[in-house]
């Protein structure tokens, strides 16, 4: 019972917080200790929001088709980078150095090259957003595979099975919450990388919006913006949360075992 | 008849002589135990027998033909269950049948068959982690079953249970053994539980590990529920606690 209570308390505590910034910022603003321009209160943000709402959403549709499409990509990338140095130690010697520079070139820096050489239209989005994302898969990936029981494969091994047979029953299921760890970041990483390259070269998206708004200086429909892509982030990375409980029930099956 | 046999294995690992010139037989039906301290070399033969190894000289023959180094003949079954978490019961049993390439829908159809022999009906949909220790070998010792009905070679697969749970389950093993009558060889260190399984026992002792005695255990005795009670019991136990002191 007092455990139940208290694991209800850790949950409340965080929206406390949130709640009792928010208040501390509208006092802030509303009594002008920032100026008003500068730092809008959130009952302002929240008005801009509704009023800008459905210009907005016809970012957010565009931003989010680029999100999801290089993200699909980033993510196939990824596994397939996970399992050719898993099943390849030459191969895993061979990439795995270039994937770890691809993720110190800054993103900022690459997004306008990418404009110049393919364009205004989606597909240096979607490029720039297979780069960062298909990384902590990747690394995620391979660091599942690499941990999976080695007894098992033994088992497996004296069974007769293939190595396919091996990758099928226990490298890719026993990799698959260190691969779900790796897109929560990388859905994260898609939203955030899609505005970006939105900033530097585009006609529609949630990044065109903000440079628009930034450039006729509405400090409220740019933090209306921020959160907006924020929520979008915490949005996809409940989905994938819910994606994982679904397709690993075991998990669930283990944890009741150890809480009782 | 012979089913399997081994011919002088002997077998060397990082330049230490590991075991020398191990000569045994199985029979049809039978059930054998290799008994002998730990180190002795006793899972290095397994490993041979089992195909994962190769011996560096000797002939593993199950039906007279020679296996050595070919995996997938015998079943093998460790102390660890290693149950997959992420597969169902019935999957986990009907595994070694996915690897031979039998389709899911059958194999799953004939590992259901034999769930309640096991004492495992109505558990097909859970998962290991929801299954007691007892369960959880014998869902393993089905896989093995299922794995070969030929030869199974289980390396100390009751070691891990309680001492309550290892006494049923001696019970529970005796009673299946008499019906599927599952050629077996164990691995054992527990004197009690190699005299009241086995049909003979190997001792295996010295360094190299070599058999230095075979014990034939009467059949007779094996039949009583309390054969662990009796004088005869003791007897072998006497024997073998002395074979083992003086190597």
């Amino acid at each position: 019972m007092r455990k139940k209570l208290l694991s209800i308390i850790s949950k409340i505590i965080p929206a406390f917080v949130i709640i009792f910034l928010l208040i501390v910022w509208q006092i802030v603003s509303e009594y002008e200790v920032i100026p008003k321009y500068m730092l809008p209160s959130p009952i302002d943000v929240i008005i801009a929001f509704r009023k800008d709402l459905s210009l907005l959403m016809d970012h957010a549709v565009i931003t989010l088709q680029e999100a999801f499409i290089g993200l699909f990509f980033g993510v196939f990338l990824g596994i397939v980078i996970a399992v050719l140095m898993d099943a390849c130690d030459f191969l895993y010697k061979a990439i795995y150095p270039l994937i770890v520079i691809t993720q110190t070139i800054p993103t900022i820096a690459i997004a306008p090259l990418l404009v110049l050489w393919l364009g205004y239209e989606m597909m240096p989005k979607i490029v720039l957003i297979i780069i960062t994302t298909f990384f902590p898969v990747a690394v995620g990936m391979f660091d599942g595979l690499k941990s999976a029981d080695t007894d098992e494969i033994k088992m497996m091994g004296v069974m007769g099975a293939s190595k396919l047979m091996i990758y099928r029953y226990i490298k890719i299921p026993e990799s698959m919450s260190h691969f779900f760890a790796g897109l929560r970041v990388s859905v994260a990483y898609a939203v955030v990388g899609a505005v970006i390259s939105e900033w530097l070269g585009g006609y529609k998206g949630l990044g065109v919006y903000m440079t628009r708004v930034k450039k006729s200086y509405d400090f409220d429909k740019m933090f209306a913006v921020i959160f907006l892509i924020s929520a979008l982030s915490l949005l996809l990375m409940g989905a994938v949360n819910i994606i994982q409980k679904i397709s690993m029930p075991w998990e669930k099956v283990a944890d009741k075992n150890k809480s009782e | 008849m012979k089913l399997l046999e081994t011919k002088n294995i002997t077998k060397q690992l990082d330049n230490r002589n590991i075991i020398q010139d191990v000569n045994l037989y199985l029979n049809k039906g039978e059930i054998i135990s290799l008994l002998g301290v730990s180190g002795v070399g006793k899972t290095t033969l397994f490993n041979i027998i089992a195909g994962i190894l190769k011996p560096d000289r000797g002939e593993v023959l199950l039906n007279g033909d020679i296996i050595n180094g070919k995996s997938g003949n015998v079943s093998y079954m460790l102390q660890k269950d290693m149950l997959l978490a992420h597969l169902s019961v019935l999957d986990n049993v009907a595994l070694p049948l996915f690897v031979r390439g039998i389709s899911h829908k059958e194999a799953r159809k004939r590992a259901k068959e034999l769930l309640p022999f096991f004492g495992l009906d109505g558990f097909e949909k859970k998962y290991p982690a929801q299954l007691s220790g007892g369960m959880r070998q014998r869902a393993a010792f089905l896989r093995t079953y299922l794995f070969s009905d030929e030869v199974a070679l289980l390396d100390e697969p009751f070691s891990a249970l309680d001492a309550i749970t290892k006494q049923d389950m001696h019970k529970w093993y005796i009673q299946i053994m008499k019906q599927i009558k599952l050629s077996t060889i164990f691995i054992t260190h527990d004197i009690d539980e190699a005299i009241l399984l086995s049909d003979r026992i190997y001792i295996m002792a010295g360094k190299p590990g070599t058999l230095v005695k075979e014990i034939i255990i009467d059949h007779q005795q094996i039949e009583r529920e309390d054969f662990n009670l009796t004088v005869e019991f003791l007897y072998y136990k006497k024997e073998i606690l002395q074979l083992l002191g003086t190597n």
